[in-house]
C-alpha cells in the first residue's frame, strides 16, 4: 500500500473506521446470537487493516511516475490469498472425504461434523480459491490487454480485502452453524449484502479500467470477465433475497418457497458453475494460453460463437438438477434441451484452445505450465460433455443423488478450474515479480503429475461408486422386489470413499508444492535482464510484443 | 457480416455489457416467472398444515447441521424410489418450505416420508450415535443436541419472519410460539392443548427426547423428522400410492 497518497490513505482509513463501527454494532446487537461473533470478527479485521495501513503510511510520498506503470501490488497480495484458500479449501475437502470413510474423524464435535465442513470446503475452494484467482488474474489481464493501469489505487484493495472478508464471514459461519442451506449460496444475509457492495466496487473498477484502454477492441478474455462480474451479481441478488429474524440475528428465511425456490436455487447453482467456474476461467484460458504458447488464438469466430452460446444457453440449464421432481415437466424439458445444446459452445471453446496449440505441441511436452493449461482445456471438454450427458433425463435417473455428480463436479473443479488456475499462476508469478522463470521447473512438473493422478483417482473412484450405487438402488429380484437395502449400497461405497480421499490428498499435496515454489520464486533475486519498459501500459511498445490479440 | 457487427460491439464496453445482460436474462425469465403464474404448478389441497414452532425450530437445526448435504427430501417419479421411500413428492408438500430442502445427494436415504416410520426413541438413539442402531452407518453423531436447550425466546421472531415471506401464521400462533413449542415437547402440560388447537388434531405432542423437564434441540429435530411427509395426505390420495401413510400412533 506504499502507493497511496495522503488523500487515498485517509479515505481508506474512513472506510475501515466505518467498517469497524459496523462490526461493533453487529457485536452489540447480536451479543445473544452467533451474529455477535461475526461482529467481533469484522471489528478485528478492520482494525488489522487499519494497522497495516498506518504502519506503512509514513514513508516517502509516492512518486507521480507510478501512474505510468501497471498497478500490480494488489495482484501480488491476491496470489498469496489464492494459495492460502487453495490449501485451506482442499484440506477441508480431504478431511470431509475422510469423514465419509471414517465418521469418527469429526472428533464428536459439532463444528467439525460433515454437514458443517462440507460447505466450508465448497465455499473455500469456489469462493476462496476460485474467487481470489479470478479477481487476481482479472486485475492482471484487464491491464495488459487494455494497456492501461487500473483506474484507481484504492478500489482494487477494497475489492480484494472486501471479498476476503466475505469469505471469512461465510466460511467461519458454516463451522458455527450459520447457513441458509442453499448450495454454494450458504452465506447469511449480512455477508450477502456485504458481497453486493464489494461486487459493485469491482464492477465499477473493471469498467473504468476498460474505459482507459489504449486498444480500440475489448479482448475476448475481458468479455468473459465482464460476463462473470455481471451475471454473478444478478444470480447472487435474486437467489439470496431473504428476511432475517431481526437485525440482531444471523438467521434468515429466503423469500422463495418450495418448487419456486428449487428452480431459483438451481438457476443460481448451475450458473454459479457457468459464470463463476466457467466464464471467469475461460477468461484465464484466453489470455494465459496464447501468452504461454506464444501463438494467437486459433479462431476469432469460434471465440464469438462460444462466448454468446455460453452466455445465452447456460441460463436455461439449471432445471436439469430437478429431473423427475415436483418441478413441472416443461421446465425440466427446457433444461435438458439447453443443456445438450450447450455442448456446442463448450466444445467450441475447448477445441479453440487445443487447436491454438497446433505448432506448439513440443512446448506442451517440455513445459509443465503449458501442459497444465492444455490439460485444463482437455478436462473442460470432458466435463462439459459429461454435463450435457448427465442432463439427459433417463441418464439423470441413474446418476442423480449419487457420487457420479460429485465425480462430474470434481472433473470440472480439479481438472479444469484448478489446473487452469495453476497454469495461469505459473505464468503470472514470474511476469509480475519480474523473474525470468519459476524457482523450480521440476517442482512444477511434480505438481502437474500429482494434480493429474490425484484428479484421475478421484474421478474414477466417484464414477465407479456413483454408477454402482445408482444401479444397486434400482436392482430388482426375479420376483420383482428391490434387492438391496440402502445400507447395502452404502457398504459398497467404502472402498471408493477411501480411494477418493487419497486422490484428493495427492491434489492437496500438489497445491502445497505450488505454494512453496511460488514463495521461493518471489524470494529469488529479480532478473536484471528483464527491462521494466517492456511491460508498460503507455508509450511505444517494442515491435513483436507477445500480447495476445484476437486473431486478425 | 455478423463478424463485422461483433467488431463494432467489441468497441463499446457499455454496449457489450447490455448485450450480456440481455442474453443472460432470457432463460431465467422464461423458466422462473411462469412458476408463479401457472396455477397447477403447486397442487391445491385442503388438509395442508403448517409446521408448529417446535417443528420449525427442528427444521432450522436440520439446516444448521447441513443434513441436506447427505439426505434428499424429494422422492422422484421413478418406480424404485416410490417402492423404497413411498409416494413421489408433490410440489404442495414443500409449499411452505423456506428454503426447500429437496437436496442433491443421497449419502444417506431420502427423508421426505421418514415421519412416523420409526419411533421417537429410535431417532434419539440414532442421532446420539448412528452406529448403535445401524452399525454400517457413516453418519456423524449429534450427541450435543440432547444437552442443548432450545432457544424458545427466538421462536415468535422466527414465525414472524416466516409470515413475512408468505407462510400464513396467525397473530395468535406468533404470540404463542414459545408456549406451543414447550407444550408440544411436554405432553400433559397446560400448554399442550394449545398446540393441537392451533395446528390441528394430527399434531404429535410427545416427549420426543424422552425427557419432559426441558425442551432441547433434540426434541425439536425429532419433532421435525416425525412430521416429514405428514403435513398433508395429498401424495397418498392423488397418486397410485402403493402403501398407507405411516401412522405415528402405531
Amino acid at each position: 500500500m506504499g502507493q497511496f497518497t495522503t488523500g487515498e490513505r485517509d479515505f481508506a482509513a474512513i472506510i475501515l473506521i466505518v467498517l469497524a463501527i459496523i462490526g461493533i454494532a453487529m457485536a452489540a446487537a447480536g451479543r445473544a446470537d452467533v451474529l455477535g461473533i461475526h461482529g467481533a470478527m469484522v471489528l478485528l479485521y478492520s482494525l488489522a487493516l487499519l494497522f497495516v495501513l498506518f504502519s506503512g503510511a509514513f514513508g516517502t510520498p509516492p512518486s507521480p511516475a507510478r501512474l505510468t506503470r501497471y498497478y500490480d501490488d494488489p495482484i501480488k497480495v491476491g496470489v498469496g490469498l489464492t494459495l492460502f484458500w487453495a490449501i485451506f479449501g482442499m484440506f477441508v475437502g480431504v478431511w470431509a472425504a475422510a469423514q465419509l470413510a471414517w465418521p469418527s474423524l469429526n472428533f464428536d464435535t459439532s463444528w467439525a461434523s460433515f454437514g458443517r465442513i462440507r460447505p466450508a470446503h465448497t465455499s473455500g475452494v469456489i469462493f476462496g480459491f476460485g474467487g481470489n484467482a479470478l479477481i487476481t488474474t482479472s486485475f492482471h489481464v484487464v491491464q495488459r490487454t487494455s494497456r492501461a493501469r487500473l483506474a484507481d489505487q484504492l478500489s482494487p484493495w477494497i475489492v480484494l480485502f472486501g471479498f476476503n472478508l466475505f469469505c471469512l464471514i461465510a466460511i467461519s459461519g458454516y463451522f458455527l452453524g450459520v447457513t441458509q442451506s442453499k448450495e454454494y449460496a450458504e452465506a447469511e444475509w449480512y455477508a450477502d449484502i456485504w458481497l453486493v457492495i464489494v461486487w459493485v466496487t469491482y464492477f465499477v473498477l473493471y469498467v473504468r479500467t476498460l474505459a482507459r484502454r489504449k486498444e480500440p477492441h475489448i479482448y475476448v478474455a475481458n468479455w468473459y470477465y465482464m460476463a462473470f462480474i455481471l451475471v454473478v451479481a444478478i444470480l447472487h441478488i435474486v437467489n439470496n433475497l431473504a428476511v432475517p429474524l431481526s437485525f440482531a440475528h444471523a438467521k434468515s428465511y429466503t423469500v422463495w418457497a418450495g418448487v419456486q425456490d428449487s428452480m431459483v436455487q438451481w438457476w443460481y447453482g448451475h450458473n454459479a458453475v457457468a459464470f463463476f467456474l466457467t466464464a471467469g476461467f475461460l477468461a484465464m484460458l484466453y489470455y494465459y494460453l496464447p501468452k504461454r504458447a506464444e501463438r494467437p488464438i486459433f479462431s476469432y469466430r469460434l471465440s464469438i460463437l462460444s462466448f454468446w452460446g455460453i452466455t445465452f444457453f447456460y441460463m436455461w440449464a439449471g432445471s436439469h438438477h430437478l429431473h423427475y421432481t415436483a418441478l413441472p415437466h416443461w421446465v425440466q424439458n427446457l433444461g435438458m434441451t439447453f443443456s445438450v445444446m450447450l455442448l456446442v459452445p463448450s466444445w467450441a471453446s475447448a477445441g479453440n484452445a487445443l487447436l491454438t496449440l497446433n505448432g506448439a505441441w513440443h512446448k506442451v511436452r517440455d513445459d509443465a505450465t503449458l501442459r497444465f493449461i492444455m490439460m485444463a482445456a482437455f478436462f473442460y471438454g470432458l466435463s462439459t460433455f459429461e454435463g450435457s450427458f448427465l442432463a439427459i433425463r433417463p441418464v439423470n435417473a441413474l446418476s442423480h443423488y449419487t457420487d457420479w455428480t460429485v465425480g462430474h463436479v470434481h472433473a470440472g473443479a480439479l481438472g479444469w478450474v484448478a489446473m487452469i488456475t495453476f497454469g495461469s499462476l505459473y505464468t503470472l508469478v514470474p511476469a509480475i515479480w519480474k523473474r525470468e522463470r519459476m524457482y523450480s521447473a521440476v517442482l512444477v512438473e511434480v505438481h502437474f503429475w500429482l494434480a493429474l493422478v490425484g484428479t484421475l483417482i478421484y474421478v474414477f473412484a466417484m464414477w465407479n461408486s456413483g454408477i454402482i450405487q445408482g444401479l444397486m438402488w434400482r436392482t430388482y429380484s426375479p420376483d420383482d422386489t428391490l434387492v438391496y437395502s440402502f445400507v447395502d449400497t452404502l457398504l459398497a461405497m467404502y472402498p471408493y470413499y477411501i480411494a477418493r480421499a487419497f486422490g484428493g490428498l495427492l491434489f492437496l499435496i500438489g497445491a502445497i508444492v505450488a505454494a512453496y515454489n511460488i514463495w521461493m520464486t518471489v524470494r529469488s533475486p529479480a532478473a536484471a535482464m528483464l527491462a521494466l519498459d517492456e511491460d508498460l501500459p503507455v508509450g511505444e511498445r517494442p515491435a513483436g510484443g507477445a500480447t495476445p490479440t484476437p486473431a486478425e | 457480416m455478423p463478424e463485422l457487427m461483433h467488431r463494432k460491439l467489441e468497441r463499446s464496453a457499455t454496449g457489450f455489457m447490455l448485450a450480456i445482460i440481455a442474453a443472460a436474462s432470457v432463460g431465467g425469465i422464461v423458466e422462473i416467472a411462469p412458476l408463479f403464474t401457472i396455477d397447477d404448478t403447486v397442487e391445491t389441497v385442503s388438509d395442508m398444515r403448517l409446521y408448529t414452532p417446535l417443528e420449525l425450530a427442528g427444521r432450522d437445526i436440520y439446516v444448521r447441521e447441513g443434513c441436506y448435504a447427505c439426505h434428499s427430501q424429494m422422492i422422484r417419479t421413478l418406480r424404485d424410489e416410490v417402492e423404497r421411500y413411498g409416494p413421489y413428492s408433490l410440489a404442495v408438500e414443500s409449499q411452505y418450505d423456506h428454503p426447500m430442502l429437496w437436496g442433491s445427494k443421497r449419502t444417506g436415504p431420502d427423508l421426505a416420508r421418514i415421519g412416523g416410520k420409526y419411533s421417537d426413541f429410535w431417532h434419539v438413539a440414532h442421532l446420539n450415535n448412528p452406529r448403535d442402531v445401524v452399525p454400517e452407518s457413516n453418519m456423524p453423531s449429534y450427541r450435543w443436541l440432547g444437552t442443548t436447550p432450545l432457544k424458545l425466546a427466538d421462536l415468535p421472531l422466527a414465525l414472524r419472519a416466516q409470515r413475512a415471506v408468505g407462510v400464513p401464521y396467525t397473530d395468535e400462533m406468533i404470540e404463542n410460539a414459545a408456549r406451543d413449542a414447550y407444550g408440544q415437547a411436554v405432553p400433559d402440560s397446560e400448554q399442550s392443548s394449545g398446540v393441537t388447537e392451533r395446528y390441528g388434531e394430527a399434531t404429535q405432542v410427545s416427549a420426543f427426547d424422552g425427557v419432559t423437564t426441558n425442551v432441547t434441540e433434540m426434541d425439536a429435530l425429532v419433532a421435525y423428522l416425525q412430521v416429514l411427509g405428514q403435513l398433508t395426505r395429498a401424495a397418498y390420495e392423488n397418486t397410485a400410492a402403493p402403501e398407507q401413510m405411516p401412522d405415528p400412533d402405531n
